[in-house]
């Protein structure tokens, strides 16, 4: 079959724009991490990345960021449930409010939780008195973190609830299925796929953030340091060849991170064609 | 309600579920959203009106914020050409590798601040032919506000083209055809068929790219430099504030950049109003 020619104007100046725009300000310059790296040497790579400092700040990163994540998971399907499914005054001051994370500075994010977080702070003063604390301890980098992922899961797993069908639910229940038996085996097994994304989402953004945990981490070596404050202060070293180290493997995370989405999302897009 | 009305107890569980949930969630975003947004205008006004005042027009202050602005200026009209002419590639032509320019304009999102300002600094370092040759010529990029620019471009790059891609999608192409077919020329046809399809989604993607225009903290803070009244941004002033305990000053300068992320927030709102009102009436 002969194709169809296309009628509209522009492709060869929309073409241009966006590869010269993409690679001027991301192919050649991501370009220069690979090739800074590969200076090292396989050696020195793996020293600066093994080295019982970094290795520690991974973990942080990687536990806290995880950790978050979880909790957006349980408490973002929490949220995007009760703002689908009722109705009550304020809804739709609350779904806007949901947002902030995301138009808020991540440095403003950042010096407030601290301040309240504090042992002396608004909140912090009740979690001290039980003896826990928060500022400056891995519990408060994971508070950010969880302030920062929070629209990711609500954003993801929102307009999969809003497209079920409740007659599926209707049908089962009056075929004697308890609540649980019916958000067990119909509606969790819509809202996995988004769940995961969004939960993946929010565990890559919690890696790399830097903005909002520099503050309530209190950056104690060993203890409270994260990957990206890592690199930043390989960079104040003028270290640029170990800072470059410590990206390329976050950089690496971040990618399969990214491929696990887009199969996921993949995944779910099949699922749905499937049953149509 | 009566015990052995058995639909009555399944609404009254049903409500108490309700309840719990609702109760459940306010509890969570009170915590964790209004408490924070309230203490960051508390602490801000903590020392008076006059203290206040003071911080935001402090010399240093205005600098940081007369660079933000610049920054604003420069990087959303940019990335608003290339959001669009990403946009008309990808959704109304067909050809190879589009899978894989979605995944490149969405990889700022997937890269950690600090690394993108990391980046740059290798990029345009003396080291590098580039970086050497602007030296030459007495260009300086890295720890100038060239940089800044340059590093905020490319954290915003994906948010306008991604709001776009999208709705133009959906839209399709039949529309833009029958312009052309009847004459129109290809500005025409944008401006009269394509733009005001698109105009709210733009719009919506303009004002998430400069809201992290402005808060950009990450990537700013490694290519900035720092120097105060020079490459100094609002985030970057806050930052160095609070360091220095001007808690009260810190928090001024960080209220007024609250404020803007809820006239954000709100303008948000009123266009999600806006489209759902559209599509009702169609």
């Amino acid at each position: 079959m002969k194709k169809k020619k296309n009628v509209l104007p522009g492709f060869g100046l929309s073409m241009g724009i966006t590869t010269l725009y993409l690679s001027l300000f991301i192919l050649i310059p991501l370009s220069m991490i690979f090739i800074e790296s590969s200076k090292l040497g396989w050696v020195d790579f793996w020293k600066v990345v093994t080295s019982e400092r970094v290795v520690h700040a991974y973990k942080i990163s990687f536990i806290t960021a995880f950790a978050a994540a979880l909790f957006n998971g349980v408490f973002g399907l929490l949220i995007a449930w009760v703002l689908v499914r009722y109705s009550f005054p304020g809804k739709r001051l609350i779904d806007g409010l949901i947002d902030l994370p995301f138009a808020l500075p991540t440095a403003v994010a950042g010096i407030a939780l601290t301040t309240l977080y504090a042992k002396d702070g608004w909140i912090g003063q009740w979690f001290s008195a039980i003896g826990i604390k928060i500022s400056f301890t891995p519990i408060g980098i994971t508070l950010a973190l969880m302030f920062i992922g929070l629209p990711f899961v609500v954003r993801m797993v929102q307009p999969v609830l809003e497209g079920l069908e409740r007659e599926v639910e209707e049908a089962a229940s009056s075929l004697g299925a308890t609540k649980g038996q019916i958000f067990r085996k119909i509606i969790f097994p819509e809202v996995l796929p988004a769940l995961l994304a969004g939960f993946s989402l929010a565990f890559a953004r919690g890696l790399g953030e830097y903005g909002s945990v520099v503050f309530i981490a209190g950056n104690m070596p060993m203890k409270t340091e994260i990957a990206p404050l890592m690199i930043m202060t390989k960079l104040e070293q003028f270290d640029y060849a170990g800072a470059t180290a410590i990206a390329v493997v976050m950089l690496v995370v971040s990618f399969i991170c990214l491929i696990f989405i887009n199969f996921l999302q993949k995944w779910s897009q099949k699922h749905v064609l499937q049953e149509e | 309600m009566e015990k052995s009305n058995n639909s009555g107890r399944v609404k009254g569980q049903k409500s108490a579920v309700k309840g719990v949930l609702i109760s459940l969630m306010l509890l969570y975003l009170t915590l964790f959203l209004l408490v924070p947004l309230i203490f960051i205008f508390v602490k801000a006004f903590e020392q008076g009106t006059a203290v206040y005042f003071a911080a935001i027009t402090d010399s240093d202050a205005l600098s940081a914020i007369k660079l933000t602005l610049l920054v604003v200026i420069i990087t959303v009209p940019l990335n608003t050409v290339f959001g669009i002419a990403a946009a008309w590639c990808i959704t109304k032509f067909q050809f190879r590798g589009k899978q894989l320019l979605l995944s490149l304009i969405e990889l700022p999102f997937a890269i950690s601040p600090v690394i993108a300002g990391l980046i740059f600094i290798l990029f345009f370092s003396p080291r590098g032919a580039l970086g050497s040759l602007l030296m030459d010529w007495g260009i300086k990029i890295i720890f100038s506000v060239p940089g800044i620019i340059i590093v905020t471009m490319f954290v915003t790059l994906p948010f306008i083209a991604r709001e776009l891609i999208p709705i133009m999608q959906t839209q399709g192409k039949a529309e833009e055809e029958a312009a052309i077919s009847l004459g129109a020329s290809g500005w025409k046809m944008f401006m009269l068929v394509t733009l005001p399809t698109i105009k709210w989604g733009l719009l919506y993607g303009m004002i998430l790219c400069s809201a992290r225009a402005i808060g950009e903290f990450g990537a700013v803070s490694v290519v900035s430099g720092r120097i105060r009244g020079m490459t100094n941004t609002m985030p970057l002033h806050v930052e160095i504030l609070y360091n220095e305990y001007q808690f009260s000053a810190a928090f001024a300068v960080a209220s007024l950049m609250s404020l803007l992320a809820l006239v954000t927030l709100s303008i948000k709102s009123f266009i999600e109003y806006k489209t759902e009102k559209q599509q009702v009436g169609e």
